[in-house]
This record gives C-alpha cells, structure tokens and sequence, in this order.
C-alpha cells in the first residue's frame, strides 16, 4: 500500500511543481466560459432554457476533469520515452499497485483542476447550490478516476506519443462535446441522443450540474451506479494492460 | 557452477521471425565482476532486460541470487540493483525524493531508508544536492545518482548497462572506484556492459562477448587473449566479431528495430 502513496505522491509534487501546466489547463475552460457563455447565452435565454452559464458551468468543470485526467494517464507514455518507467517495473512490487497509484495521483489532480474551474465558473455568473457539494465531488472523482484509468490503459498499448493526436481527435473532443456539457440532453435527434447515452462523461456531467443546480436528466441514481461500474471496469482493464508492459 | 549467482540456461528471445537471444546459457559466480560485451544489436540489451525482469523470454530459464526470475519475480527483484542504458530518474524530483521513491517502492522502513541514503548520497558526494531537482544535474552527477539509487536496497546483484557511457574520465575513474569498493568491500557480484573494452579489461575478472545472439566466447582476459593470440582485449575483441561484416549486419538490424517500432512491440 506504501508503493500507491508514494506514486500518488509523486504525481502531486510533479503537478505542484509545474506552474505552467496549472495555469495552462485554465485556458481552454476560460475560454468555453467565455465565449459560449456570452456569445450562446442569449439565444438560450430566449429559447427558454434560463441561464446559460447556470447549464454550462457543470459542463466546463467536467471538461477540464476530463482533458486533465486523460492528459495525466497518458503520462505514462513520458515515463516510457523518458526511462522513469523502468524503474517502477523492476521495483518489486505488483504492477497493479502501481497503476493504482498513478490513476490516483492523476484523479486527485483533475479533481483540484475542477475544483478550481467551479471557483472560477462562479466569477462568470454561475450560481451552484452547494448543499450537494460532497455528492458533486464524488462525481468529479468517479470522472476523474475513469479518464485517467482510461489514459494509462492508452498508454500501456502506445509504444510512442505518435498516437497521441488521434487519441485527442477521435477519442477526447467527441467524449467531450457530446457530453451534454454545452447542450441540452432533452429533445435530441435519436443519433445524438444514442450516441450521449454512451458515453461515460454524460452521466458525469449529469451528475454535477444535478447536484450544483438541480437539473439532472437520468437521476443522480443512475449516474452515480453507471459511473461506479465503468470506473471499475476501466481499472481491472487499466491494471491488467499496465502489468503486461515489457521494456 | 556450484556458487553461481545469477544462472541462465537456454535462454531464446525471438521477436517474430528475428532471434535476438538464441538458446544462450552462462552462470555469473557470487561476488564476480563480470563484463558482458558485444556490437550493438548483439543481444546483450535484450538479454540484460529479460535478466532484469522487464521482458519476457520465449523459452528459457533464469535464477537470480536462487530465484527464479520469471514466476518468483519480486525475490529476484530484491535481489538485484540496475542503472540502466538510458536515464531513469525523475526529473521533477530532487535526489533525496527520487532515493526515497525507490525505497519505498523496496519497502525499506524510515529509519534504514534515511540512514541509508545518507550513506549513498554521501558516497557519491551528492549530499549537498540532496534538495536540488534531478533536471539541474549534469549527466555525470545523474549516473552517480543511479548508482546510488540502485544500491539502495543493499542488492546482492548490481547490473551496470554502458554505466559510464558519454562520461568524462574524471567520472568514469569515480564510478569504477564506487564498482570496485562494492565488490571488494561487500563482495555484490558486479554484470556489466561497456563498449570501452579497456574497461573491461581493466576491471573484469570474467568476460563473455555475445554476438548475432549467441555467446561467441566466454572466459578470463587470459584465456579470451590467448585463445585470439591477440596483445588487447580490444584486439581480440574486433577478431571474433569482426570488423566489416558489422556495419552491414548493425544497419539491417536497426532497420528491423524501426520496423518494430512502428508496429509497437
């Protein structure tokens, strides 16, 4: 157990160490806020839906939870190219254990990240109920814990960061922006509509902006159990794959 | 060998129809230095990563320190230290935090782990950088890290990949009197590879050359110089592996590597 505290450890200190990757990954989500939030939030006013930044906070802070935890599980692919790697797989100690670690190193930083944008969300207009707030931190948790078991099973079958555009391009942005982060998950086409219920980020999404705001499509119920079983399911495939990495 | 360390019999590794190992058997006796030699692309690395447990053969076994290394593989890796080819430290670490790391992940309690890293750092006059981040080293003071590092868990096997690779001699002199003190002093059995055959022929007191996979020759400097009736061990060395015929063999085996890689093995 001592060999997950100290890999999660490590991921903290990195993290804190890195100003640059703190005050970078603030960008992308400043920016949702802004320009969607003051550019679509009168035509959602007026298509009666209220206040956008009410809609689209939980959909930003799930956003950054998710690039922020997949970018820390592919980190593994850095270890590799950069050596660190090997000296975790000749420790003795089971490989699960070491991914354990990392996946909650890499988790508990998306966490903070979502923390931070919710605390910034609220700047531009967005009033959550904290009431639920212990329940919205678990569902930033689950997300966190299943994006970054899902980037370090990525990186396990990478052999280099070549793959990594076409993780972000067909894997990261359609998770994210058919999510139900930026839209409404009522009256959707039927492609659509399928599509969100398939993917894992909704039923965070759902989760958070249910239990900031109210308004939760599937239930909170059905979230948290849908998001419970495929965090699950992410770190038997996540440890099983990080054990079978040769040097 | 009746005291042999680290064993290995029959040992293939073959990565679709290319044989990087073919069938090698050697034994390494306890508190030997041993140097393991050979061109690039001999099989040396590979052999080294499937010793140290980090690959799988495809046929073979291997005891280390009387475990066996591939369904015992937490005994044998307590039992041995590793500074690989390629740095492994953490950069974003200091050096006490990248020593503490390692002893965590070998279950060393505080009180062993703080007096034992002291005693390393010290040793290799890194403990006035102890706070310092790994990425403000320059590569002599990285090796001397790993060293100390890999020394950590007071290993009875010490495998030293190209140690001194890209290394001032002041450096070198240093490391190799760390290697030496090791095995006189706490008689660690020392595996190492080097492509400075002077090195080798300086410090080992067992050598095998490997080439195309197989183990070409094995034995003493004396034996290795008499049996190629040559002055040098570098001499000798370019007369069983020959010269010419390397550059051909290195530049289609580096193709096959690329190819590997690119399908991701």
């Amino acid at each position: 157990m001592n060999a997950i505290y100290i890999l999660w450890l490590r991921e903290l200190k990195r993290y804190s160490r890195s100003r640059s990757r703190m005050i970078g990954s603030l960008g992308q989500p400043i920016l949702f806020l802004f320009a969607l939030g003051f550019g679509l939030g009168p035509v959602f006013q007026r298509a009666g839906q209220g206040n956008y930044f009410q809609f689209l906070g939980p959909g930003v802070i799930a956003m950054s939870i998710l690039f922020t935890a997949i970018f820390g599980g592919i980190q593994v692919i850095w270890d590799k190219q950069f050596g660190f790697l090997k000296e975790t797989l000749v420790a003795p100690v089971p490989r699960w254990q070491i991914m354990l670690g990392k996946t909650f190193g890499g988790a508990t930083i998306a966490v903070l990240q979502g923390v931070v944008v919710l605390i910034l969300a609220t700047i531009f207009g967005f009033r959550p109920e904290l009431g639920l707030l212990v329940l919205a931190l678990t569902f930033m948790l689950l997300i966190a814990l299943f994006f970054t078991g899902l980037g370090i099973s990525i990186a396990s079958v990478l052999a280099d960061i070549n793959g990594f555009q076409i993780i972000m391009n067909f894997l990261v942005q359609p998770v994210f922006f058919l999510s139900g982060a930026l839209f409404p998950l009522n009256n959707l086409p039927k492609v659509i509509s399928n599509i969100t219920a398939v993917d894992p980020l909704t039923y965070g999404v759902d989760g958070i902006r249910g239990t900031l705001t109210g308004a939760s499509h599937f239930g909170l119920a059905i979230d948290i159990t849908v998001l419970l079983i495929l965090v699950m399911i992410i770190l038997t495939i996540g440890a099983t794959l990080f054990s079978r990495i040769e040097a | 060998m009746p005291d042999a360390i680290v064993e290995v019999s029959h040992l293939t590794k073959r990565f679709g129809d290319f044989t990087a190992v073919n069938d090698v058997s050697f034994s390494v006796a306890r508190g030997q230095i041993f140097a393991f030699l050979g061109p690039n692309g001999a099989g040396k690395s590979t052999t080294i990563k499937i010793l140290t447990t980090l690959l799988n053969p495809t046929a073979g076994e291997i005891t280390l320190n009387g475990f066996d290394a591939l369904h015992d593989k937490d005994n044998a890796r307590k039992s041995f230290g590793i500074v690989f080819q390629d740095q492994s430290l953490d950069d974003e670490l200091t050096a006490y935090e990248n020593m503490e790391f390692h002893a965590v992940l070998y279950g060393i309690n505080t009180e062993v782990r703080k007096k034992n890293i002291h005693e390393l750092l010290v040793l290799v006059e890194l403990w006035d950088r102890k706070d310092s981040l790994v990425k403000t080293f320059s590569g002599g003071m990285k090796r001397r890290l790993e060293i100390a590092r890999g020394l950590l868990h007071h290993p009875k096997i010490f495998f030293l990949d190209e140690p001194t690779q890209g290394l001032d001699p002041q450096t070198r002199n240093h490391i190799w009197h760390y290697v030496k003190n090791l095995s006189e002093e706490k008689g660690v059995t020392i595996f190492f590879t080097t492509h400075y055959l002077e090195e080798a022929q300086e410090y080992a007191q067992r050598i095998a050359i490997m080439d195309h996979g197989n183990i070409i020759t094995e034995g003493t400097l004396e034996d290795i110089l008499k049996k190629t009736g040559e002055k040098t061990l570098e001499a000798a060395f370019l007369k069983l592996t020959g010269s010419d015929i390397r550059e051909e063999s290195a530049s289609s085996l580096e193709a096959m590597r690329r190819h590997r890689q690119m399908r991701g093995h």
